[in-house]
């Protein structure tokens, strides 16, 4: 009796009482979501385009920020940082390209997740090594002030993340179905083979695909190592994002966000009102065992791509 | 009808090996004239699609691997270009099973064939509109996902889409495959249409042996990974070989199963 209580009864009661409190929780968890939906959007990329699922996309958030920082401690100014940082992440996409996607063409997609692995480990080193592995401060002179609306506590840094979130994701959407460019990019997600036959160059679409998850990799970058400085566990959030992507279906953008956002608030909620229950702490597994449910009902997420079955 | 220009395409004696060690085609030679419509024939595993795709250079995705032999194109060697470059000197190839881009609509499908052309959106809007002439049904299904398309309506896709790269060749590869009669007929007609006003020749794939040599005008069959004959297809329509293995007739007519013979007649090319 006691355990249904506070498993399905207590939570909901605080939260009727402190409504306020409640809409705060919300909130945080709603601009935490929005931070792993950045990083999710770089995997949704690159396997929306190529059907690789990339495990160094991670890295490869850590490395631009690394980078960014790296430059900005040589005394180059942001914007010129910004801009150098954005042709390392395209230019790292060539090299990706020429000497790990090409030799391993028309290969099994474990095969390429493998080398993903590989790249992972790579970059992480590297990244340390150019850089120096020690913890940064990444100051780009984003806004961070509270303030209060309606008795809520607001953080103007955590806005700025859901604004640049929200253009990011217009702009791709754009890009992926407006464009010439997108809709081949869309084509060879369908059918490399047919892709190929009506001319698509691969090489191509693939140098584009890596160099954009490259740049929403910087803008992940950016926005988690201003919040809790640049170190080698930036790349580990890539592992918060995989129960995003699960919810959210592994070819939307759109699934991306709404993953994104649902895990957020999700495990903030659980947290506050379920964690006494199981002892505290729950945030750490909460989203994994969502994605576990998820995998095990809907397989394609929320928004991931209708198996199309013709009968 | 003019089948009987300088050749545009001349593969000469090629040799394609699949994992560095399955030898699929075993001197293969063929050409086809400027304008022309030629038939590839031959069974399952033949090395019909084989051959096209060593044209069309899509068997580096494959594995395969074209080993002897060359292969000319407008005069040209192109045995090394990549897929793409061949495309934009006008040689497409549609691909068995139809693969279309399932996820894209029917007009979107059709201008991911536009992709490589660089001569503005008017020109790829008039293609479009020109399709649509051809298969007119298409016109209606434009918005529909092609995923969800009927067989036929995708094959009128993915001939469509190869169509929107303006090609002067287009390698085509088994359009019947699971589609009812009377479509492949209406298939077949835009086929002909095509080659006789828009002046694409075609290298055309087919099992579907009475189909393939009414439209054709030379044909060639393959049988092993080996052109075993071939020859203007009047004339293999009325080879005694071919009407016995490949368009399953008899000397009176079409065969009749009440009197099967026990023995197989053998093939004169074997000999």
């Amino acid at each position: 009796m006691d355990l249904v209580n506070v498993l399905f009864i207590a939570p909901f009661l605080d939260m009727a009482d402190a409504p306020v409190f409640l809409a705060e929780v919300v909130i945080s968890g709603v601009l935490t979501g929005v931070m792993y939906s950045l990083v999710a959007l770089g995997f949704v990329l690159i396997f929306k385009a190529s059907g690789v699922f990339n495990f160094a996309q991670g890295a490869m958030v850590l490395f631009a920020a690394l980078t960014l920082v790296g430059l900005m401690e040589r005394g180059v100014p942001v914007w010129l940082a910004l801009i150098g940082t954005a042709a390392v992440m395209v230019a790292l996409a060539f090299v990706i390209e020429r000497v790990m996607l090409r030799p391993l063409i028309n290969q099994e997609g474990i095969i390429l997740f493998m080398a993903t692995i590989g790249l992972d480990f790579l970059l992480q080193g590297v990244g340390q090594i150019a850089w120096g592995s020690n913890v940064k401060v990444l100051n780009i002179g984003i806004p961070n002030k509270s303030f209060e609306v309606g008795g809520i506590l607001l953080n103007e840094f955590d806005l700025f993340a859901a604004l640049i979130a929200a253009v990011l994701v217009g702009v791709l959407a754009v890009f992926f179905q407006k464009t010439a460019i997108g809709r081949a990019l869309r084509a060879v997600a369908d059918d490399h083979q047919a892709a190929l036959a009506v001319g698509i160059p691969l090489k191509t679409i693939w140098v584009i695909v890596w160099s954009v998850a490259g740049i929403v990799a910087l803008v992940a970058g950016i926005m988690w190592g201003a919040k809790s400085g640049v170190q080698f566990s930036l790349s580990l959030i890539a592992l918060k994002s995989l129960p995003v992507l699960i919810l959210g279906g592994f070819t939307s953008i759109p699934g991306a966000i709404i993953g994104g956002l649902i895990i957020g608030v999700g495990e903030k909620i659980a947290e506050i009102y379920w964690g006494p229950a199981f002892g505290g702490a729950i945030e750490g597994w909460f989203a994994y065992m969502l994605a576990l449910v998820f995998l095990l009902f809907r397989p394609q997420g929320l928004f991931g791509e209708r198996i199309i079955e013709r009968v | 009808m003019t089948g009987n220009g300088a050749p545009l395409l001349i593969v000469n004696n090629i040799e394609v090996i699949y994992d560095h060690v399955i030898l699929v085609l075993k001197g293969v030679s063929l050409e086809v004239p400027e304008g022309g419509i030629v038939a590839l024939l031959g069974a399952n595993g033949a090395g019909k699609t084989t051959t096209l795709k060593a044209i069309s250079n899509l068997l580096g995705a494959e594995r395969g691997d074209v080993t002897k032999g060359s292969i000319e194109y407008m005069g040209e060697r192109v045995d090394s270009l990549t897929p793409s470059e061949l495309v934009k000197r006008g040689v497409v190839q549609v691909m068995e099973g139809r693969r279309c881009f399932e996820h894209l609509t029917v007009e979107e499908n059709l201008l991911t064939g536009a992709y490589l052309r660089k001569d503005g959106k008017a020109a790829v809007k008039r293609d479009v509109e020109m399709v649509y002439h051809y298969f007119p049904r298409l016109k209606e299904r434009r918005d529909a996902q092609a995923g969800y398309t009927s067989g036929g309506e995708q094959q009128m896709t993915a001939l469509g889409r190869a169509l929107m790269a303006k090609p002067k060749m287009i390698l085509l590869d088994e359009p019947s495959m699971g589609l009812a009669p009377q479509l492949v007929e209406e298939i077949f007609d835009i086929v002909k249409d095509l080659n006789e006003k828009e002046k694409v020749s075609f290298l055309l794939a087919e099992q579907n042996t009475n189909m393939a040599l009414r439209y054709a005008r030379y044909g060639y069959v393959l049988e092993n990974g080996r052109v075993v004959m071939d020859g203007a297809a009047a004339t293999l329509r009325e080879n005694e070989d071919i009407k016995e293995f490949y368009l399953g007739l008899d000397r009176g007519g079409r065969k009749s199963y009440r009197n099967v013979k026990h023995y197989r007649r053998r093939k004169r090319w074997l000999v």
